[in-house]
């Protein structure tokens, strides 16, 4: 895990805010479902495992969401 | 039990300009599940995707309420179809069942218009390439025929001398309305004494008698106040070329080139605010006639109508076929249906609505086509739910010019439907496949290819 996404304040309600830099972002609930298992360490198979557990989503959807979603939070210099 | 499943996504706040005009993906978000009553899901899996769709009942509810505003304004009015819009018989068919006339521009609309049945009398010939043989039938079948350079005068005189009588002719002129740019490629200029020259030399070969001007200035006019300058200018031309040469004039036609509701490219009003009513256009135009002409005149006039009547009429469904992210993050879609079926996408912000109600945060996205070509996009900056493959976006509106000026490039293009007015849905033209490519080719025996196993020298 990145110091970056350890430092990030999350809320509930989809706000994202990173201390070090004063962004803020906006982000959907699985986003933030997301960014909590990043923050706790799991690895991208198990985040994708974790998510078909909690919603109605394919395994194979979810492995190309979390990828996709990974590479946004690289863009943002977040992971 | 386990929840609804909304994508992954995460956008930066930006402060400044964007954020001031926040919308609810919720309530901005367009849907459309049905056209004319028929379900997207239905029309699909019937015919395909992409589909395009038209509605008969948005089609003749335009015809009428723009040929209303004009009839109620001037008395005596007809429209001409503008083929080149869009010429699919059944769309053709439909304008000629509510009365107008054929304007066609070339030699290929005219036998489509001839094949479909509209006789020559009907038939309005404009266009910068009419051939000899072309222009002998035109003339011979009646049709209207407007002039647009010296050659084709030289052209109908010849026509005229192998019929062994007068040919009646219409002029197309060109003139400054204040619209910029100001076309001037088409027929002959009036400010600079083009047309009266013309007609001079028309009058002087003593085989053509003029009975029409004719006059387009140009497409997307958005001034109706253009079209009553082009109007009084017209009208006055006519009035000196009937004293300076006993011609006398039967008919006006004032083109085309009334906006339908879209937005176009690089404008910022959207069109239920930039685009005028028909009504405004047939105010200035009969105002315009109501001061030029002497009383009890009414010449014959002609509206060539195509955009402002057929562009609402019609959908393309498409189908979302990948999703990616592009290298600076920008979400990106690649749909079924590209520029190869939409031209006017070089100039339309279409109108893109989803076929269900997709949840999440909206990306700012680009949409491209099929093609392999860098140009082929649709939008590039259009706000989108998360979506994935087999979403549908229905692109509108597309009636005008799509299915005239389409490419068969590297897809085959596909079937169009009409939605009649009682709901029933009429394959009106069947997709393409590999005969309709190859049955204009002829391949060269020495060319052939060897069946797959025989030897370098074998074979004939």
């Amino acid at each position: 895990m990145s110091d970056q996404l350890s430092r990030l304040a999350l809320s509930d309600e989809g706000f994202v805010f990173n201390p070090q830099t004063g962004d803020s972002f906006q982000v959907s609930e699985t986003g933030i479902v997301v960014i909590r298992l990043l923050k706790e360490g799991r690895s991208d198979e198990e985040i994708a495992a974790r998510l078909t557990d909690l919603y109605e989503v394919s395994l194979e959807e979810a492995q190309h969401d979390c990828a996709d979603f990974r590479a946004r939070l690289k863009q943002f210099e977040l992971a | 039990m386990k929840q609804t499943y909304q994508k992954p996504v995460i956008n930066k706040h930006r402060s400044g300009l964007m954020n001031k005009f926040g919308w609810s993906p919720v309530y901005a978000r367009k849907i459309r599940t049905e056209i004319d009553g028929v379900p997207i899901d239905r029309l699909v899996e019937q015919f395909g995707s992409p589909l395009f769709v038209y509605s008969e009942r948005a089609a003749r509810r335009k015809y009428r309420r723009m040929f209303n505003a004009f009839s109620t304004r001037y008395p005596n009015v007809v429209f001409g179809w503008s083929y080149k819009t869009n010429y699919l018989q059944a769309i053709c068919a439909l304008m000629h069942q509510e009365g107008a006339l054929a304007e066609v521009v070339s030699a290929m609309e005219y036998d489509k218009a001839r094949a479909l049945g509209v006789p020559g009398e009907r038939i309005i010939f404009n266009g910068p390439h009419k051939s000899l043989p072309v222009l002998e039938r035109a003339v011979a079948e009646g049709a209207t025929v407007n002039i647009d350079h010296l050659d084709e005068i030289v052209d109908l005189e010849l026509v005229a001398r192998k019929l062994g009588r007068p040919v009646t002719v219409g002029l197309r002129l060109n003139l400054d309305a204040g619209i910029y740019p100001q076309w001037s490629r088409f027929g002959f200029n009036l400010e600079s004494g083009q047309a009266l020259a013309a007609v001079k030399r028309l009058a002087f070969g003593k085989l053509l008698r003029l009975n029409g001007l004719h006059c387009h200035l140009g497409t997307f006019i958005l001034d109706p106040q253009a079209y009553a300058r082009q109007v009084q200018k017209m009208v006055a031309f006519g009035y000196e070329v009937e004293q300076a040469f006993g011609f006398a004039i039967e008919q006006l036609d004032v083109g085309g080139g009334l906006p339908s509701q879209i937005r176009l490219k690089g404008t910022y009003l959207p069109p239920d605010v930039a685009v005028p009513e028909v009504d405004e256009y047939a105010e200035a135009i009969a105002q315009a006639l109501s001061h030029a002409l002497r009383p009890g005149d009414h010449p014959r006039l002609i509206i060539e109508s195509g955009r402002g009547i057929i562009d609402e009429a019609g959908w393309l469904i498409s189908t979302i076929i990948g999703a990616k992210r592009l290298a600076d993050g920008t979400r990106a879609y690649v749909a079924d249906a590209g520029i190869n079926l939409l031209f006017t996408s070089f100039w339309y912000k279409f109108n893109v609505e989803l076929d269900r109600q997709v949840g999440g945060i909206d990306e700012t996205s680009v949409i491209y086509g099929p093609l392999c070509m860098n140009i082929d996009v649709t939008d590039e900056g259009i706000p989108l739910p998360p979506l994935k493959r087999g979403h549908r976006l229905i692109f509108s509106p597309v009636g005008a010019y799509n299915n005239t000026q389409w490419l068969q490039f590297i897809e085959y293009r596909p079937n169009v439907v009409l939605v009649t007015e009682t709901g029933e849905v009429e394959l009106i033209r069947e997709a393409e496949d590999l005969s309709d490519i190859l049955r204009r080719e002829r391949l060269p025996r020495r060319l052939a290819l060897k069946p797959a196993g025989a030897t370098p020298g074998e074979g004939s």
